[in-house]
C-alpha cells in the first residue's frame, strides 16, 4: 500500500507513559511520525499526531487497541489528504484575550477574527476559578486589515465585558 | 575592525549537519587559516540575502569564531557594522525579552527564545589578536548571542521556550 498520512488522536485520563506506549506501538508498524502535539486539557490526555504508513488506518486502529481496551483512552485514525498549506500570506499576530467567564467568548471573538479573513493558526484556551483566557497566533490576508480586525475585537471585547490585545510576531532571520 | 583579505563564498550547511552541534574550538586569530576563515564569513554572510551573521560552524568548521553586520535592518539600533569576533564569549547578558527568531541552517523553522536585549561581549579580532569588548543592545545584541551559541554547537532549536514555541517557518529570504 502506498505511504499516506494518517491522524492518530488520544484522549482520555492522563498517566506518565502514554506517549511512550503511543509511540511504541506505532513503531511496529514502521512508518514515520510527522508533526504532533499533546497538552493537558483540564487534567485530561489529548494528543494529536500524524504518521506517514503504508499500514493503512485500520492497522494504525489495531496496533493502538490494547491502549483503548480498558476505556482509559480513545484513540481513533483515520487518513488525511495531502497537506492544504495556508494560503493566508500577511503577517502574524497574537491574540490574547482574558476576562470573568462566560458562554460565547471564543466564539464571538474568533468569528470576528474569520469575517476579517485572518486565520488561526494555533490557539489555546484556559479556564481558572472564573477567570478565562484564550491566546491565538493569526495570519492576517495583509497588514491593512490590521486597523479594521483591532477595532471590531475591541468592539466585540467591549460586549463581553473582556480585555483584548493585539500585537505583531515578528521573525528576526539571524 | 582590521582590514581582512578578500574571502570566498563558502556553503551554508544545515541541520542536522553534526558539525552545527559540535562546540567550536578556540582558535589563534592571527594564524593565516582564522584569518581566511574570518574573510570568507563576511563573504558567505554578504551574499545571503536576509543574513546577519555567520558562524563557522555554519560554513562547516567547529571553531569559536562568527561574523555579524546588522547594519540597515529595521530592528537594529546600537550598530557597529560589519565585525568578525574570535574565541567570543557573553560577559552579560540583561534585560531579557522573548522573540521569534530564524536561522539559515534551520531554513524550516522558526523558534520563540529568550534573548538579553542588553549585552556585553568579549572576543579577540582576527589579524590583530586585540581583545576588545563590545557593548550593544536589542537587535545586534540578539544576533550576537544567536552567534556565540552556534560556535558553542548550540542552535536556537536548543534554547526554544517550550513544546509549542517551534514553528513553520513562513518566508525564507
Amino acid at each position: 500500500m502506498t505511504d499516506q498520512i494518517i491522524a492518530v488522536t488520544v484522549l482520555g485520563d492522563d498517566r506518565p507513559g502514554i506517549v511512550a506506549d503511543v509511540t511504541g506501538a506505532l513503531a511496529g508498524l514502521h512508518g514515520n511520525l510527522e508533526d504532533s502535539t499533546m497538552t493537558l486539557l483540564r487534567g485530561h490526555f489529548a494528543m494529536v499526531l500524524l504518521i506517514r504508513t503504508g499500514a493503512g488506518a485500520e492497522s494504525v486502529e489495531s496496533a493502538l487497541h490494547p491502549l483503548s481496551a480498558d476505556g482509559s483512552l480513545v484513540i481513533n485514525a483515520r487518513v488525511l489528504g495531502d497537506s492544504a498549506l495556508s494560503q493566508i500570506g500577511g503577517p502574524s499576530y497574537a491574540l490574547r484575550v482574558h476576562g470573568a467567564d462566560r458562554p460565547g467568548i471564543v466564539a464571538a471573538m474568533t468569528g470576528v477574527v474569520a469575517r476579517h479573513g485572518a486565520n488561526i493558526v494555533d490557539l489555546g484556551t484556559r479556564l481558572g476559578d472564573g477567570l478565562y483566557v484564550l491566546m491565538a497566533e493569526l495570519q492576517l490576508p495583509s497588514e491593512e486589515s490590521l486597523a479594521g480586525l483591532d477595532a471590531d475585537l475591541r468592539g466585540a471585547a467591549g460586549e463581553l465585558g473582556v480585555e483584548v490585545h493585539l500585537s505583531p510576531i515578528d521573525d528576526d532571520l539571524l | 575592525m582590521p582590514e581582512l583579505p578578500a574571502g570566498t563564498v563558502r556553503r551554508v550547511v544545515r541541520a542536522p549537519d553534526l558539525v552545527l552541534s559540535t562546540r567550536g574550538n578556540d582558535v589563534d586569530p592571527t594564524e593565516s587559516a582564522t584569518i581566511e576563515l574570518a574573510a570568507d564569513l563576511l563573504a558567505t554572510q554578504a551574499v545571503s540575502p536576509g543574513c546577519v551573521g555567520l558562524a563557522a560552524q555554519q560554513v562547516g568548521v567547529a571553531a569559536r569564531v562568527f561574523s555579524i553586520d546588522v547594519s540597515g535592518h529595521a530592528k537594529t539600533r546600537t550598530c557597529h557594522g560589519a565585525v568578525v569576533l574570535c574565541n567570543a564569549e557573553a560577559v552579560s547578558a540583561t534585560a531579557k525579552e522573548r522573540g521569534r527568531e530564524g536561522c539559515m541552517s534551520v531554513p524550516d523553522f522558526t523558534g520563540d527564545v529568550a534573548r538579553g536585549r542588553r549585552l556585553v561581549v568579549r572576543g579577540q579580532l582576527p589579524l590583530t589578536g586585540e581583545w576588545v569588548e563590545i557593548t550593544t543592545d536589542g537587535f545586534e545584541a540578539v544576533a550576537l548571542q544567536h552567534e556565540i551559541d552556534h560556535t558553542d554547537g548550540l542552535l536556537f532549536l536548543d534554547r526554544v521556550s517550550g513544546p509549542h514555541g517551534i514553528h513553520p517557518r513562513r518566508t525564507y529570504l
